[in-house]
């Protein structure tokens, strides 16, 4: 297992960063969110009367609290980058991210990118009464495929995930599925398709050793066929393993941005050196 | 762990925000997010038909997989709201002296009245209810509306299966006249369709009016005609002339009675209101069209916020 790797450390290298070409330009951009109904004190009724009535006036009298969740982030992605996010719970990563894929509105700055960024998930569009088959389907169409695209893949999917590989699971509704399976399946199925811009959040920590593995090295191959790939996770190995450049918000701001090794370094001193204590001694220096 | 923020220890190079923006510019990067143009929303929906057949079919066969008969229920279910209809209205109320066949009547106008019923209701929920899915992927958000509107209407099919054996049953003789039925479905279907995409941009902005639609619905169901004649109604000139006209081109009346006329040998053309198939049509292309450009001027907002 430590040859293997030592060997993902040199298949890393061959995917060189175009410099030149940029992919996603994020200029400055902030993102608010807007809470409806947090109105202490007085009754929720009076409360959402008051929204209505005296809309823009008295948004929070009315108990609309704002999050301001990412401040001023500025960045360029370029072509064939692997770019990690990180901060700790709550620092704006999978916001970010949203706003990247032109899920969320942003409040100030803007957001440029090269074709449709996608965020690998498909759990949305799955449903648990169907049969894993037909949500491989399903779910392969939800992100733009064709019948024909999904039935040439239709096998290495279902190999992918090794749902079959303890008897013939596929056929069975996937809300029989234990966690895990289920997890693996909705990798497998997004993980089918090759996007421009690749937006992945957290989705290694799933499923058994041997499947973050090969899901591992599925990205690997993802960041080959894609533009650029973007990757938040609290796995640090994860990120070591496939990123050459981390970005560490913290509090919605853009804190360090630079290559893997720097980032996480000061990262791992900010979070107390829980992965290693070699970083813990370096914090007290 | 509770940490203070320090001045970012390597602060990222702060970039000249008009430098980036034309720098995007010159490698010809696009806004994320944007809104595309009305034929581009149109294509990019064509391109995504499949999803939007297989998103209904889907969600048709995951409503029954839990019970026990399975999809037998897709028949029952309409069976046994006509069933309680003819016997309130049919029985208690004794409409059944007044209209001939009056079952084949009543069931023809449950079924078609149900389709534009839960079409719109499931347009109501279809940005709320799924924002998952909507904050998740990319593809043109009317792709939702006229899915559920597609699931209804393959519904619709699984109850007029039943209605035909009932007819058969009733002894209302077969005939050509049957075949009217399919351009009926299609304005109905269209007409149900961007009611739908309306209901829908209304209610991502507005959820709580999920909660209104059933009281609507109800009260639009009492007065299109589904368990009464409307014909019958309108007969004489005991009623202003504006009511009647308004009983007469209400759309769902107009496509009850389309139905009933196709199907129900009994049901003469001189029930129909005047100028029915035109009235049928321009209610399709009004709401169809309408509703779609009214659903794409928000298209950028689903899901946000």
């Amino acid at each position: 297992m430590a040859e293997q790797t030592i060997e993902y450390h040199t298949e890393r290298t061959p995917v060189a960063a175009d410099s030149t070409i940029p992919t996603v330009v994020c200029d400055g951009v902030d993102i608010i969110y807007r809470v409806n109904g947090t109105g202490a004190g007085r009754g929720s009724a009076t409360a959402a009367l008051n929204r209505m009535l005296r809309r823009e006036k008295a948004e929070k009298a009315a108990g609309v609290r704002t999050v301001h969740a990412v401040k001023k982030v500025s960045f360029v992605a370029y072509k064939g980058e692997a770019i990690g996010l990180i901060g700790t719970n709550g620092s704006g990563k999978s916001t970010l991210l949203k706003a990247v894929a032109g899920l969320l509105p942003v409040e100030n700055g803007r957001i440029f990118t090269h074709g449709q960024p996608s965020l690998l998930g498909v759990n949305a569009a799955l449903m648990g009464d169907l049969t894993g088959e037909r949500n491989v389907y399903l779910g392969g169409l939800a992100m733009g495929m064709s019948r024909e695209q999904i039935k040439e893949r239709y096998d290495s999917i279902v190999d992918f995930s090794g749902i079959n590989e303890k008897g013939d699971f596929i056929t069975l509704p996937m809300r029989t599925y234990s966690s895990g399976m289920g997890a693996r399946l909705r990798f497998s199925i997004a993980a089918a398709k090759d996007h421009d811009v690749l937006l992945i959040d957290e989705a290694l920590a799933t499923g058994d050793r041997s499947f973050q593995r090969r899901s591992e090295e599925r990205i690997r191959e993802l960041r080959q066929h894609a533009g650029t790939v973007f990757l938040v996770s609290h796995n640090n190995k994860s990120i070591r393993d496939t990123c050459d450049r981390v970005l560490w918000l913290e509090r919605g701001e853009l804190r360090m941005d630079g290559p893997t090794e720097e980032v996480l370094e000061a990262y791992e001193a900010f979070t107390g050196g829980a992965d290693k204590p070699k970083e813990k001694a370096g914090q007290a220096a | 762990m509770s940490q203070v923020l320090h001045t970012p220890p390597h602060s990222p190079a702060p970039a000249d925000e008009d430098d980036l923006a034309a720098l995007a510019a010159r490698h010809g990067l696009t806004v994320s997010g944007a809104r595309p143009s009305l034929p581009e929303y149109v294509r990019q929906l064509w391109e995504r038909r499949h999803f939007i057949t297989a998103f209904a079919t889907a969600k048709l066969t995951a409503q029954y997989s839990q019970a026990k008969l399975g999809q037998v229920w897709q028949v029952m279910t309409p069976l046994l709201n006509a069933a309680v209809y003819y016997f309130i209205f049919g029985v208690l109320l004794g409409t059944k002296k007044h209209v001939p066949d009056y079952i084949p009547f009543l069931v023809t106008g449950v079924f078609i009245w149900t389709f534009t019923q839960s079409s719109i209701m499931a347009g109501t929920r279809a940005i709320s209810g799924n924002l998952g899915l909507v904050r998740a992927l990319h593809f043109p958000r009317a792709a939702l509306p006229i899915s559920f509107a597609l699931q209804q209407l393959q519904q619709l099919l699984f109850s007029m299966a039943a209605l035909f054996v009932i007819l058969i049953c009733f002894g209302v003789p077969v005939s050509v006249s049957w075949l009217l039925v399919i351009p009926a479905l299609f304005l109905q279907f269209t007409f149900n369709a961007g009611v739908s995409m309306i209901m829908a941009r209304m209610g991502a902005k507005t959820p709580d009016i999920a909660q209104l639609m059933p009281f609507i619905l109800r009260t639009w169901m009492y007065l299109s005609g589904v368990m009464w004649s409307i014909s019958k109604l309108t007969k004489g000139d005991h009623l202003p002339r504006a009511v009647t006209i308004a009983l007469e081109t209400n759309p769902a009346a107009v496509y009850i009675d389309l139905m009933r006329y196709a199907l129900i040998d009994s049901f003469h053309s001189s029930q129909l209101p005047p100028h029915v198939w035109a009235a049928a049509t321009g209610w399709a292309l009004l709401a169809g069209v309408g509703g779609f450009i009214y659903f794409w001027k928000a298209e950028e907002t689903y899901g946000r916020g």
